[in-house]
């Protein structure tokens, strides 16, 4: 009776995980996700380096190997999604952190932390699908590739919040104004290259012109959301 | 401003409600905006202002019924909960 039982309820679970997996690839292409968690420990390290000093890197662009794009493993220009979730994970704990060095810590302010962090992402996404939509860019940008750019500057934010709370407010604003300039100069150096090149020939030059205004407002949109999302956990 | 999930979505749903209701007749022809103005050949890349005038049509068609339901859904749900 147990062992009918067992065969059935094991059953039962891979009939579930199956519906599961099914629904999921409906929504989330999980190959295209797999490229971007392709990464390894020199990678990010690497990555690392260059958002906060991308100012001698000479070549952006990104590789490809027959019309493939190189995984994050093997070409160091390629977007990746690792830095930016653990970077939120980190960014979420870190301002718990801080709010409890300065007592005003309870759960809550945690997950509202994280959820405002997210739908300010979610927001921006939106605004530059938007923008690429409207001035007809054709490019290799995916969703998943805009949702990587807007993940990195999570890592100044969390550079800013640590040097503030080592070194005060003067730190603070300091290291707000080195990791804006080089989160500016990465973004407008790598979305040149990533979504104007495959377009760079055709096209009037009003074209050309809205999509230098879109990266340079990308750009521009950094350092307020860096400074909005921190200046609470440094006082 | 402290955002929860639950405020994104209220703003998303009033925002398609705004562009759900421009009326093609009354209102998008008498400021140019409708859709039969502004097809302007088969040639190069449309502008922006093409591009906008077909996202709001595409909107206002793809959205109509969804939109039925889940501005229902929000309403039971403000009722019961305010």
């Amino acid at each position: 009776m147990a062992t009918a039982a067992m065969a059935y309820g094991s059953s039962i679970a891979s009939h579930g995980k199956d519906m599961v997996n099914k629904e999921l690839h409906r929504f989330v292409s999980v190959n295209k996700l797999k490229y971007f968690f392709a990464v390894d420990t020199a990678y990010v390290a690497k990555k690392l380096g260059l958002l906060v000093f991308p100012y001698t890197h000479q070549n952006w662009e990104v590789q490809y190997n027959r019309d493939v794009p190189l995984p994050p493993r093997q070409d160091l220009n390629a977007p990746d999604l690792y830095i930016p979730t653990m970077a939120f994970i980190t960014y979420v704990l870190l301002a718990g952190m801080a709010l409890g060095i300065q007592k005003r810590f309870s759960p809550e302010v945690l997950g509202l932390c994280a959820s405002t962090a997210l739908v300010w992402m979610v927001i921006e996404v939106l605004a530059l699908l938007l923008g690429l939509y409207l001035a007809t860019v054709r490019s290799e940008l995916s969703t998943f590739h805009l949702l990587a750019y807007s993940g990195y500057k999570y890592v100044g934010m969390i550079l800013s919040v640590l040097t503030g709370l080592l070194f005060g407010s003067d730190g603070y604003y300091v290291a707000l104004a080195w990791t804006s300039s080089a989160l500016m100069y990465f973004i407008v150096r790598s979305l040149r290259t990533a979504a104007l090149s495959p377009d760079s020939m055709g096209g009037p030059s009003s074209q050309q012109r809205v999509q230098l205004y879109l990266t340079l407002g990308a750009a521009a949109f950094q350092p307020l959301i860096i400074y909005w999302l921190t200046f609470h956990l440094v006082r | 401003m402290a955002f929860t999930l639950y405020s994104l979505l209220q703003a998303a749903l009033l925002c398609v409600n705004a562009i759900a209701v421009l009326h093609e007749e009354r209102f998008l022809k008498n400021i140019g905006w409708g859709t039969d103005q502004g097809i302007g050949g088969f040639g190069e890349e449309p502008g922006i202002k093409s591009q906008l005038m077909n996202l709001i049509r595409s909107v206002r068609t793809v959205m109509r019924v969804p939109l039925i339901i889940v501005n229902s859904v929000a309403i039971v749900l403000l009722l019961l909960f305010g």
